[in-house]
């Protein structure tokens, strides 16, 4: 995705021009707000409101965040290695049957604390495999991963609709949903983290999983920038003949980061079900893993951009939700606008307005110093 | 004679079903062929759906809808052009991005302006597409085998089923016999080399581009005010991208297209029929597994087990000007 252009300051590269996309975009979903006869600054500030107002919006505010943080990373990982991993969906929805079957299991027998690292590690087991698939056959077969994993998030879904439907769901229940697991396949709340600041999270699923989230963030990090894997996976992704040169093996460096991705998407399963609803039932990824497109491309693959983007889009599905009792016309919908716009201002469009920056700081910089001949962009 | 017509009303919806997907393949054929591949064919015939069910409620006129359809979808498709032959942006995301616009933005519009769940008005009388009986159709329904065939299977369905299934000869011919079209496939396969003789690349992506939109357009308004009377929230549910495996499937040629297509909608057709029917040494095939069989078929073609699908070369990689 680099271009031939020339050089900025860190600030504006990794600052500037990232937060120009995005006011681009949150410009024309006010847009869409004014269209649909709606104030947008009434709006925004009854999302903030409701997002960030009181204890119980800011618990569900850092709960879908916690959703977002996994599925970001998930997708950025894979970015990293120049792969466009869109199964992050379908990855997670398999990983809630590792979530799922591990519970059933242990839920009556152990403490949560003893289930919840197996459950962990199901989760991770279930995405990764759900990953492999499409990651070995682009390795080995040279099959596009793009479509193959959204080809696999849709055979996830069949797969699960049977699974729910015809196995696990218990005797004699029409719901195609497990049975509610018992007290030690539930993860506690994190009410007290929040009642240190003074909020009360009433009723909101806020819960481990949020550290967990965070914990995971830090690893990809330092897998990413510290490890020798990292320094694989991101020259694969800068030039995958130089890393054919440097004696990479590619199709194992392809696979070992689909599965790392695949894994990080199912581990997501672990927050929605094990946090809050406690049983596995039909769609409960519900876009999350689409989300985490986003929440990559405006974080740009980075953790410490991936957990403030995730935390942004809690706060459209949280505060989203509120807005739609005060005005009818905007519910959660709108965000699926806003995900789409960031997508396109931050992915598709991110070179847009370097040409206009590039020439302005040129401008600048020629004023300053002696009037030399500055090579703008195109 | 059971079983007749039982093979009889499986065709029948097997044509109706796999419309949507030959016209919105036939579109990805267009981009993809030039070299911009199109995850967004979902989102653009989402917002056509939305735009030919609105407009052909409110001004009842299928044909004023079918107009704001193709309208709405091609500048779709333009913005998607613009990011990713000018802008040289990434396709894929560019695409995806369309398809969450898409998504949202009918529903929120939908709402606003029509206040019934996402849905737009029930279409009916003008507002709607009729379906064409051809000549002699009635007469000839009692014959028997070819009656029924004829009055079906070849006649009764709408004027876009026709138009759809005409498009398939057409989309070859202008793929391999006109000069339009063997410069499309060369933009999509050396872009360096049709730069050379002095034709603008970028020019040829955006018309590819704009033919894509059209036919999503078209798609769209199938959906809406042909087999279905109004736009429902996310009717499109997922056949764009069943398209775009039926593309795949069909290794980017328009009559393997309509093949595939055909396939695809005999396999809906079928998981429709067998729910609940136990087949003979099988048994029951769950509905799931033939939902899914399109994408599974997709994967393991792709895999390169059954043949191999290669994509236009220059597909997925902007164009650079050499300077």
């Amino acid at each position: 995705m680099s271009a031939p252009y020339a050089k900025l300051p860190a600030w504006v590269e990794y600052g500037l021009i990232p937060l120009i996309n995005l006011a681009v975009a949150f410009l024309v979903a006010g847009l869409v707000v004014l269209i649909v006869g709606e104030s947008p600054l009434k709006a925004a500030s009854l999302l903030v409101q409701g997002a960030f107002g009181y204890g119980e919006g800011l618990g569900f505010t850092l709960y879908y965040a916690t959703n977002f943080i996994f599925a970001g990373l998930a997708v950025s990982v894979a970015f990293h290695c120049g792969l466009f991993n869109i199964g992050g969906e379908g990855q997670a929805y398999i990983g809630g049957l590792g979530v799922a079957l591990v519970c059933l299991w242990l839920d009556g027998v152990m403490p949560w604390f003893i289930t919840f690292p197996i459950a962990l590690l199901g989760a991770s087991l279930f995405g990764a495999a759900w990953a492999f698939i499409p990651g070995y056959l682009q390795a080995k077969r040279g099959s596009h991963v793009v479509i193959t994993t959204i080809m696999f998030n849709f055979i996830a879904s069949s797969l699960m609709v049977y699974m729910l439907v015809e196995v696990v769901k218990p005797l004699g229940s029409m719901a195609p949903q497990t049975r509610t697991f018992l007290e030690g396949g539930q993860l506690p709340r994190l009410d007290w983290l929040l009642s240190i600041f003074g909020f009360d999270i009433g009723g909101a699923p806020f819960n481990l999983s949020f550290i967990v989230a965070l914990v995971a963030a830090f690893f990809v990090w330092l897998l990413i920038w510290r490890t020798r894997l990292g320094f694989e996976i991101r020259t694969m992704g800068a030039s995958p003949s130089a890393a054919r040169y440097a004696g990479i093996k590619q199709s194992r460096i392809i696979i070992i980061t689909m599965m790392i991705s695949g894994a990080l998407a199912g581990m997501m399963a672990l927050n929605p079900i094990m946090g809050d609803q406690h049983r596995l039932q039909l769609d409960f990824v519900a876009g999350a893993g689409f989300v985490g497109i986003a929440v990559a491309l405006m974080g740009r693959s980075h953790p410490v951009g991936i957990i403030p983007a995730a935390i942004l889009f809690g706060m459209l599905y949280q505060g989203g939700a509120e807005i739609s009792f005060e005005m009818p016309n905007i519910s959660r919908d709108m965000i699926t606008i806003i995900q789409g716009l960031v997508i396109l201002f931050a992915g598709a469009l991110e070179h847009m307005f370097r040409p206009a920056i590039i020439t302005f700081f040129a401008t600048i910089r020629g004023a300053r110093a002696a009037p030399q001949a500055t090579e703008a962009g195109e | 004679m059971d079983y007749f017509h039982i093979a009889i009303v499986t065709l029948e919806s097997t044509i109706r079903l796999s419309v949507p997907i030959i016209l919105a393949a036939l579109a990805g054929l267009f981009s993809e062929r030039s070299g911009v591949f199109d995850i967004g064919l979902e989102g653009k015939m989402l917002a056509a759906a939305f735009a030919g069910g609105a407009v052909g409620a409110v001004y009842e006129s299928a044909f004023l809808g079918l107009l704001a359809a193709i309208a709405v979808s091609t500048s779709l498709a333009l913005v998607h052009a613009f990011a990713s032959i000018t802008q040289r942006g990434n396709q894929i995301v560019s695409g995806v991005a369309i398809n969450f616009i898409a998504l949202g933005a009918t529903v929120i519009l939908g709402q606003s302006w029509f206040r019934q769940g996402g849905r737009t008005p029930q279409l009916s009388g003008n507002g709607r597409f009729d379906t064409v009986t051809l000549p002699f159709a009635d007469t000839l329904a009692n014959v028997p085998v070819l009656g029924p065939i004829y009055a079906n299977l070849i006649s009764g369905h709408f004027l876009l089923t026709y138009f759809a299934f005409a498009m398939v000869p057409i989309t070859w011919w202008i793929l391999y016999r006109t000069r339009f079209g063997l410069r499309l496939r060369a933009v999509g396969e050396n872009p360096g080399a049709v730069d050379t003789a002095g034709i603008s690349v970028t020019r040829m992506r955006y018309m590819a581009v704009i033919c894509c939109g059209i036919l999503c357009g078209f798609a769209g308004a199938y959906l809406s005010m042909a087999v279905g009377a109004g736009f429902v929230k996310g009717m499109t549910a997922g056949k764009g991208f069943i398209a775009l495996a039926a593309l795949i499937f069909a290794k980017w040629k328009p009559v393997n297209v309509m093949l595939a297509c055909l396939l695809f909608g005999f396999l809906d057709a079928m998981a429709i029929l067998m729910q609940g029917r136990p087949l003979p040494l099988i048994g029951e095939v769950p509905v799931q597994f033939m939902q899914a069989l399109p994408y599974i078929l997709t994967v393991i073609l792709l895999a390169g087990f059954i043949g191999k699908a290669i994509p236009p070369k220059a597909g997925g990689v902007p164009y650079v000007k050499e300077r």
